[in-house]
């Protein structure tokens, strides 16, 4: 059924696409299937093939970012300044072979489009069907695409169709739905989902275009769930980025796990041996979602003194309390003149920190996001927070620990999720494999 | 506005126990009333008197202790109190009044709701207040801390009552003193939160509770009980209304409301200690602080999930908010002219938004269910309460602006 890939050299000629023959029905006509996937001709790839190449100037809408790997890419990547995050149930009647199908055609897609090709037999081509790709990025280049594959609860066993996979008994043990938090309202139509994608990029159409391809290839196997745009980085993983702020107007993510400390590796991917039953998972990581829903319209009319206290930072330099500049260390333990932390007790920072938690840290990648306004005229505002670690315990911790977190009156959670990140795909191999081997 | 009037200060000449900062015990020109106490009654003896530093002789011929106390317009804000009035005694008390309505009441055993509540006018000029900031604070300060106990005072019979009907399966008269039982605690909210382990016992959700560990007990666990979720019923927080939860047996029903009237009581005995006191800041931060509780939970109609008395909380949070900005507001005023305007910007925002909410009911009659209210309203009442916390969230730094 599926094109073999064979192995690409990533930066000479356009890649086989590999997907599907089922992958592409509706999107190729019926007498084209199968012979034309993979041709990898066409003025679209022409276009694309030429941008591509240019990511080692530094450009960063030239950048791009490999999709094969021992990792997946759009963890340890630096973050990209937009989100389109998107979930995914399988179909009622799909089979193990759809689902492994489904994967390859996700991944073969991903690899050109992470190049700044398109996807198929391009976006354009003959008058008489439509095209494979749906064109929007036809003119763009990478902008730093990555598409991140996670593997939901309900993959493994779901409360209606069980087992149907066959992978029930490798599920991680450790990948179970999140306990409740504190400041949960969560909209079950906003969390959850068999699959979800992850796709970052510094050209918010490059995104959006990802998940619109790799969902309408999923049409009749995997419908979408839910899905989430973010605009405005709110982390950095890297200390060549500057520190972005949040829709609070604070810094966000100065103390953040950094892909250039030596310790980030150990706190964010699964390592051979943590679960013997999912041995698969090496290489791979834990996702964890949440809708963050900010009470903007409160939070403005705090005063700066209540701001800076809820944090323990100062809003314009995003130094901690006990003083120094952005990255000076913060200082739990210094008390003020009265006799009080002069970081609070409850302060966000604190909280959170590795210091207060047994050292448990998470990557974040998070987002801002505003999609629009509720019914009472509020706007619907606020975080989509994204973390990986090595163990959803890192995350449990941490967000327990928030429970008495002063920022609590200003923010409610709507969604959530957590997948498991299987190792990157190597070339010629589909994200997901090591799991179905 | 006309331009005050100052009063001269005689001699000193002793006054016996004034109770509140802003009293001036040096009252030549001012009226001189009785008041004839008894454990039913409260007859004062003018029902008008002039601006000024007025003399209240209090006699208290009941057969316990009683207290005097003189209500705003509002019947919530209190501007004056005498407390410990002892069987027999006589005592005068010298408050300082400015022209406008007020209310006098007492309150037998010093609990409970105001008994003999009679309109009080006072005509004439606007008199000179204190001349010092620290003189404002100290009497804002006293009487935010009395309208405190006060609320305390009649919140605490009526926890007591609810729970006993509760407790006893009356559930149709628990249901009915819900609202009202809870509104005395919803207008002081920010001060029971201040006591940290309190209000999490009192006044969690469900979802609070297990999300942070805790046993959920108090009011909302009372509630779910009365009002029961249907078999596939949500909770707040999106998950089966019946995971972890069933309807408390007669034995549990006991215990909530036994432990409800014992933290209740604990407040109680917070607020009467005589260390007891609240910061200035802590009651222009509650006004804003309680129109937050609004718009985080009473607007969403997350709070009273499944009773729907989410309106009667909202009444009681606004109530609060007013109280707290009454008795702050000569304060803000005397900052010049930005202060004025402030002032007038509130005011005028405080009459929209309980103009508005008037229109939904009131505490004796009950308020419209919240599962009533249709988007279109909730969005008038958000924009309402937008439209006053703007300018509610100055007040502090006015409040404040002391050095300045």
């Amino acid at each position: 059924m599926t094109e073999d890939p064979e192995a690409t050299p990533a930066d000479s000629v356009p890649p086989r696409d590999g997907i599907s023959r089922r992958g592409l029905l509706g999107l190729l006509g019926a007498g084209a299937a199968g012979l034309a996937v993979g041709a990898g001709a066409g003025a679209g790839i022409a276009i694309a093939a030429g941008a591509a190449a240019t990511g080692a100037s530094g450009d960063r809408a030239t950048t791009s970012y490999p999709f094969h790997g021992e990792h997946q890419a759009g963890i340890l990547t630096p973050v990209q300044d937009r989100l389109h995050f998107a979930a995914f149930d399988l179909a009622a009647g799909a089979t193990r072979a759809d689902l492994v199908e489904l994967l390859q055609d996700w991944s073969a897609a991903a690899a050109a489009m992470t190049r700044g090709l398109p996807i198929g037999d391009g976006a354009l081509g003959a008058l008489t069907r439509p095209p494979d790709d749906t064109g929007e990025a036809l003119d763009l280049p990478a902008s730093g695409l990555t598409i991140t594959f996670g593997f939901g609860p309900t993959l493994f066993d779901h409360p209606e169709h069980g087992d149907r996979f066959g992978i029930r008994d490798r599920r991680p043990a450790l990948l179970a739905p999140l306990p409740r938090f504190a400041g949960d309202a969560l909209d079950p139509a906003r969390g959850g989902g068999d699959l979800c994608i992850q796709a970052c990029a510094d050209d918010p159409q490059v995104a959006v275009h990802a998940i619109r391809d790799l969902s309408r290839i999923a049409f009749g196997r995997a419908p979408l769930r839910w899905s989430q745009l973010g605009f405005g980085r709110t982390s950095s993983t890297s200390t060549a980025q500057v520190t972005a702020r949040n829709l609070m107007g604070f810094k966000d993510g100065t103390r953040n796990l950094k892909s250039e400390d030596p310790a980030t590796a150990a706190a964010v991917w699964v390592q051979a041996g943590d679960d013997p039953a999912a041995a698969w998972l090496a290489g791979g990581s834990y996702l964890v979602a949440r809708r963050i829903r900010m009470l903007v319209e409160s939070w403005d009319r705090a005063q700066l003194g209540e701001q800076e206290t809820i944090f323990g930072r100062d809003k314009g330099e995003g130094a901690p309390l006990s003083g120094g500049s952005e990255f000076t260390e913060p200082d739990f333990d210094e008390v003020a003149a009265n006799g009080e932390p002069v970081i609070a007790l409850d302060a966000h920072i604190r909280l959170a920190s590795p210091e207060h938690n047994a050292g448990a840290a998470i990557l974040r990648r998070g987002y801002n996001f505003v999609d629009g306004n509720d019914e009472l005229g509020r706007l619907d505002a606020g975080l989509f927070f994204i973390a990986f670690q090595r163990s959803p315990e890192q995350f449990i911790r941490v967000q327990r620990a928030l429970a008495t977190d002063l920022l609590n009156e200003y923010i409610k959670h709507v969604g959530s999720g957590i997948w498991a990140v299987p190792p990157g795909a190597s070339v010629g191999g589909y994200v997901g494999e090591t799991l179905f081997e | 506005m006309p331009a005050p009037r100052v009063l001269a200060a005689a001699a000193a000449a002793a006054v016996a126990a004034v109770a509140l900062a802003g009293c001036v015990p040096n009252n030549p020109v001012g009226a001189r009333l009785s008041v004839a106490v008894s454990d039913d009654s409260c007859v004062v003896s003018e029902a008008t008197a002039a601006a000024g530093n007025i003399t209240f002789s209090i006699e208290n011929t009941g057969t316990d202790v009683n207290e005097f106390e003189i209500f705003a317009e509002d019947r919530l804000r209190i501007v004056g109190e005498k407390e410990n009035v002892t069987p027999g005694q006589t005592i005068d008390y010298v408050v300082q009044l400015q022209p406008g309505t007020y209310y006098t009441a007492c309150k037998f055993q010093q609990i409970g709701a105001p008994i003999g509540v009679a309109a009080f006018t006072v005509t004439g000029e606007t008199v000179a207040v204190a001349a010092d900031d620290q003189a404002r604070i100290d009497l804002a300060v006293a009487n935010y801390v009395a309208y405190v106990k006060s609320q305390t005072e009649q919140l605490l019979p009526a926890v007591e009552a609810f729970a006993a009907d509760y407790a006893a399966g009356y559930d149709d008269a628990a249901r009915a003193a819900f609202a009202l039982a809870r509104s005395y605690y919803e207008r002081i909210e920010p001060t029971a939160e201040a006591f940290g382990d309190l209000d999490p016992k009192i006044d969690y959700r469900e979802v609070d509770a297990v999300a942070e560990g805790l046993d959920w007990t108090g009011f909302h666990r009372i509630e779910k009980d009365l009002w029961p979720p249907a078999a596939d019923g949500v909770n707040s927080d999106g998950q089966s209304a019946w995971l972890d939860w069933a309807p408390s047996t007669a034995a549990e029903r006991q215990a909530f409301a036994d432990g409800l009237v014992a933290d209740v009581q604990e407040l109680y005995d917070l607020v009467h200690d005589p260390d007891f006191a609240v910061g200035i800041a802590d009651i222009s931060n509650g006004a804003i602080g309680l129109l937050d509780e609004v718009s985080a939970g009473k607007i969403t109609g997350e709070e009273d999930w499944w009773s729907h008395t989410d309106l009667a909380d909202f009444a009681a949070n606004v109530d609060g908010a007013w109280v707290a900005f009454g008795v702050v507001k000569d304060i803000a005023a005397s900052k010049g002219e930005d202060g004025q305007a402030l002032v007038a910007d509130i005011e005028a925002e405080f009459d929209g938004l309980r103009t508005l909410l008037a229109g939904y009911g009131d505490f004796e009659s009950g308020f419209t269910p919240y599962d009533e209210v249709t988007d279109a309203q909730r969005q008038g009442l958000s924009d309402a309460v937008n439209a006053l916390a703007e300018p509610l969230s100055q007040l502090t730094h006015t409040v404040l602006g002391i050095a300045e």
